[in-house]
């Protein structure tokens, strides 16, 4: 299949092009220098971008179901019924598969990672992803509370901690290591939590310091495409951001294996606040966008707060139930075995309240405040933040100093009061968009041939109707928001899947997993230890555990030797 | 020749044990170590085929007569495609893939879909939109729990195995001694076989769990009960139970359909709920269904991520549309509004109230099951299934919502297929009579 985009304002600022009016050659699924007899598209007057990258959103799996199920009234606020082409779909802060498909489709993404596989629960994760159509996927293990990791890593064994991580990545067909708050969801086993990196994890011999820093470990030596990737501790808290520094620290020591960070903070201005209690909540992002700012071993996605009712998810459990009891909403808990305690309560960032103005503010203040676009990523932490078809907004707020004051003087002056944003007048060019939604996650995940569309680049395409050259988005940022809700092309995989908004051939994507070879008897060692935690703690037996490939749709494994003997 | 498959999950109760041990001799299963002895007897009647329905069936005349599986599948989808308001109902005794095919039958017949927890945890899904629900997987409570309660559940009967995997016998890591380091609290309205091993039964007046639950919650929350004694429960008794639900460090609350199916129903759900999040400002403290079909979570975990809500759904409208008392089975059904079914893996004949049943019988029915019952005797067409777990494979759902992969340990009897697969010829024949 060949295909033609002609004629476009190309943006792909990973190979240096900025807004030239190019054509794009696409043949059998890829980028490629030229192609002869092929179907042309005139793209003239349009914009051109690599077809859109999520890193970090609830689309698939335990809790996201647990939240379908727990929200019944969150589904009627959108619905459509099926077309010749696609499927019914519902839902508004917990899509159904089908619509997160769609709805990511119709905005130019064209690849998206689900944010927290828990192992136990991989095997529902991927059921999920394959009902999840037009998207190659992902899925990002947790790794952060579990109790052979914790054993491996407080008695120094980190050789047997890599080869288990690397096993347990195969066993879950996920893509990257990732930790949500270290030590303090198997304190949430008790009802406790952890509130310093140097706090005991109860009965484990370990802090969340010593978790953190031999993941990274753990994580270089694998020598895995993806960074750790961090949820940190006290998530949401007052005054965290001196946790969030602390964390970051962390990554000084550690030297990266790939030309990438050795961590992602993920959803940073959940881990941005200052102040000490919730009457003098403030902004910290400052202090984070310049601790990034001065590293090249740091990465952070925004976790931007847009106003509305949403359902906020993860498996940070102790933060779900703070979070519940300060609202009084519904409380859903689901503790993991040996793994992990995911959580999730409805919340409403409302414009009036003093705190979510703040939080508005801050996601925005970090995207600003860090200098290169290389480092940031545009998320929402969907649903946690709001709904991840409220990018377009942040998409605008990015490109317009004047779309960020007519929000802000709309909200509780606190937002004014404990924040900078007001004072912050950079506005996001096209390039800096395009970092900031696909080149910078395709390269933070280590994807090759995505976020780009250089030669040998998948054939991933959006194009957006509007035009570059005569639009002025700081004036006309309600013209960008528009465009970016909708494309006018949507090409994924060589295939023209979205036309003018419209879903107009469902496909199923790739999905990635990370297959890290180790030495063989290192891994026969530690799948000794692993046959006798599953004989002794786990309720199922470990020849039910790893996911088969059937649950996947087109598989495939990104192979890494690692060198871990 | 004689082989033994391992690691087999047994496809009976939402115990799900994946433990099993089935020897197959000649291609026929000869021995089932591990299994309670329901599982053990559904592993051995699989290769008894005289219990077993092999040849798709027709009704004509009057009579169910042996017809090719082109010409049963022909027929069920004329059925159900010529049907204004049809109902695809069972479900819960069948695999995820099975589930799936069978919602995009409903979406694209217009038609109410729903499973059996309509008449068993319904009302717990009710009880979770309204209060949210604070759970975990078993391996939680046999690591941890030093207190467990089944509340209105005879897991003794009914789930043989669960005290022995998961609740009061196991060794855990941290409880080394197992039911020696757990305590066993039974409330029912009778001593039942459960209630015989605990070290606290506590019997409630039937019809009256929801006054005991407030009760309970009362004190734990730190008030004086104004009387002495509540659902037949002394004072004393409330205030023992309470106060050990209070300073144990990891409490677990199994409930069972004497807590859904009695006065009160999705409220008593709803309050038991809440006496658990009352509890986590004490202890730790979680609280599960004792859910009895090996994949009716499976049903719910489906239709929700594909079409929004765990069961009930209603099509008509083009999309998913959920009002239980609405668009539960026994609804459609009882206002005659239904004019066609397919019942799959379910006998509804036997179980459901008889103002159902009446209308069921002057509507025309297709069946798909493993084996025949009074559903299959009153349908128009009936098609044999392969049995998931035992012939096929598939995916099924704990009751702690663990999903499991199916294995297969023989082949079906000749000619049958999946479930899977005859709903899937029925779906491309109904898309093509519908245009």
């Amino acid at each position: 299949m060949k295909l033609v985009l002609k004629n476009g304002y190309v943006y792909d600022p990973a190979n240096g092009v900025n807004g030239e009016k190019m054509d794009i050659f696409i043949e059998n699924g890829k980028i490629v220098e030229e192609v002869s007899g092929a179907k042309e598209i005139d793209c003239s007057g349009m914009l051109v971008m690599p077809g859109g990258v999520e890193i970090h959103s609830h689309i698939a799996g335990g809790k996201v179901n647990t939240a379908r199920l727990m929200r019944p009234e969150d589904h009627l606020r959108n619905v459509a019924p099926r077309t010749s082409v696609t499927r019914s779909v519902c839902g508004y802060s917990t899509p159904s598969t089908f619509l997160t498909g769609y709805a990511y489709s119709k905005m130019g993404y064209t690849t998206a990672f689900t944010a927290a596989l828990p192992p136990l629960m991989a095997r529902h994760t991927h059921e999920e992803l394959h009902d999840i159509p037009m998207l190659d996927k992902g899925a990002l293990t947790v790794m952060g509370n579990n109790w052979l990791i914790m054993h491996y890593l407080s008695e120094g064994r980190i050789e047997h901690a890599c080869a288990y991580a690397a096993w347990l990545l195969r066993a879950t067909r996920g893509y990257a290591i990732k930790a949500v708050n270290p030590g303090g969801s198997e304190a949430w086993g008790w009802g406790r939590d952890v509130r310093s990196l140097d706090d005991r994890v109860p009965h484990f011999d370990i802090t969340p310091r010593e978790i953190i820093r031999g993941l990274m470990e753990i994580n270089e030596r694998l020598s895995l495409p993806h960074s750790v990737h961090l949820h940190p501790n006290n998530l949401g808290r007052v005054g965290n951001f001196t946790t969030t520094l602390e964390t970051l620290e962390l990554t000084r020591d550690v030297k990266p294996s790939r030309e990438r960070q050795v961590l992602q903070l993920t959803h940073a201005q959940f881990h941005s606040y200052g102040g000490d209690s919730w009457r003098n909540f403030s902004s910290e992002a400052e202090s984070i966008a310049k601790a990034v700012n001065s590293s090249d071993r740091l990465v952070l996605d925004m976790g931007q707060v847009v106003f509305g009712d949403t359902t906020t998810m993860t498996a940070d459990g102790p933060m779900e139930y703070y979070l519940s009891s300060l609202t009084g909403l519904k409380w859903a808990n689901k503790d993991i075995e040996l793994e992990t305690a995911p959580g999730v309560t409805p919340f409403v960032y409302s414009e009036k309240s003093p705190v979510s103005g703040v939080q508005w503010a801050i996601g925005l203040e970090l995207a600003l405040l860090v200098e290169s676009p290389e480092k940031v990523m545009l998320t929402t932490d969907h649903p946690n933040g709001a709904p991840f078809f409220t990018y377009p907004k942040i998409i605008a707020w990015l490109m317009s100093a004047k779309s960020r004051e007519e929000v802000l003087e709309r909200l509780h002056r606190a937002a004014q009061k404990n924040t900078v944003l007001g004072s912050i007048d950079r506005e996001y060019g096209w390039s800096e968009i395009c970092w900031v939604t696909r080149t910078a996650q395709a390269r933070s995940l280590g994807l090759e041939s995505k976020g780009h569309l250089g030669v040998g680049a998948d054939a991933d395409v959006a194009v957006y109707r509007i035009n570059p050259e005569s639009t002025d988005p700081a004036r006309e940022y309600e013209a960008v928001e528009r465009a970016f809700s909708a494309t006018a092309l949507t090409v994924k995989g060589g295939e023209v899947v979205v036309r003018d908004g419209e879903v107009v051939k469902v496909v199923s994507g790739k999905t990635l997993y990370v297959d890290a070879g180790v030495g063989e008897e290192l891994e026969r060692e530690v799948l000794k230890d692993v046959d006798y935690y599953f004989k002794r703690f786990y309720t199922v037996n470990l020849a039910n555990y790893p996911v088969q490939e059937v649950y996947l749709t087109s598989p495939e494994a990104v192979k890494v030797d690692s060198g871990v003997r | 020749m004689r082989v033994t498959h391992r690691d087999v999950v047994c496809s009976f109760c939402g115990t799900l044990c994946d433990d099993i041990e089935v020897d197959v001799e000649d291609g026929r299963i000869a021995e089932v170590r591990h299994a309670c002895r329901i599982g053990t007897t559904k592993f051995l009647s699989a290769s008894r085929h005289e219990h077993r329905l092999l040849k798709p069936m027709v009704r004509e005349n009057g009579r169910l007569k042996e017809v090719s599986l082109e010409e049963a599948v022909e027929r069920a989808a004329e059925i159900l495609a010529g049907a204004r308001r049809p109902l695809l109902y069972g479900w819960s005794s069948t695999s995820c893939e099975a589930q799936s095919v069978g919602i995009e039958l409903a979406e694209v017949l217009g038609g109410v879909i729903d499973n059996t927890s309509t008449v068993c945890h319904g009302p717990t899904t009710i009880a979770v939109h309204e209060a949210g629900f604070i759970s975990c997987t078993l391996g939680e409570v046999k690591n941890r729990a030093d207190l467990v309660i089944y509340w209105g559940a005879n897991p003794m009967h009914a789930h043989p195995r669960h005290l022995s995997r998961y609740s009061i016998y196991p060794r855990g890591y941290f409880r080394e001694r197992g039911h020696q380091d757990r305590t066993l609290v039974v409330v029912d309205v009778r001593r039942t076989d459960t209630a015989r091993l605990a070290q606290k039964f506590v019997r409630v007046q039937p019809g009256r769990d929801y006054e005991l639950i407030s009760a309970l919650r009362a004190v734990v929350n730190g008030r004086k009960l104004p009387t002495d004694e509540v659902a037949g429960v002394s004072r004393e008794d409330i205030e023992e139970l309470a106060e050990m639900m209070k300073s144990c460090s990891f409490g677990v609350l199994f409930f069972g359909m004497g807590l859904t199916q009695s006065p009160g129903r999705h409220r008593n759900i709803d309050n038991a709920i809440c006496l658990v999040r009352d509890l986590n400002t004490h202890t730790k403290f979680v609280i599960m269904p004792m859910r009895g079909h090996y994949n009716v979570v499976g049903f719910s975990e489906v239709l929700s991520w594909q079409a929004g809500f765990p069961f009930a759904v209603d099509f008509s409208k083009g999309y998913a549309w959920y009002n239980p008392g609405e668009t539960t089975a026994n609804d459609v059904l009882q206002r005659g509004e239904c004019d066609a079914m397919l019942v799959v893996a379910s006998d509804p004949v036997s179980n459901f109230p008889k103002p159902s049943v009446e209308n069921m019988l002057r509507m025309p029915i297709v069946a798909i099951d493993v084996h025949p019952t009074p559903t299959t005797m009153v349908a128009d067409v009936v098609i044999p299934a392969a049995i998931a777990g035992i012939e096929v494979e598939g995916t099924a759902y704990r009751m702690d919502v663990v999903p499991l992969r199916l294995r297969k340990v023989v082949e079906p009897p000749e000619g049958v297929l999946s479930d899977v697969e005859v709903l899937q010829r029925i779906l491309e024949r109904v898309k093509e009579i519908k245009g």
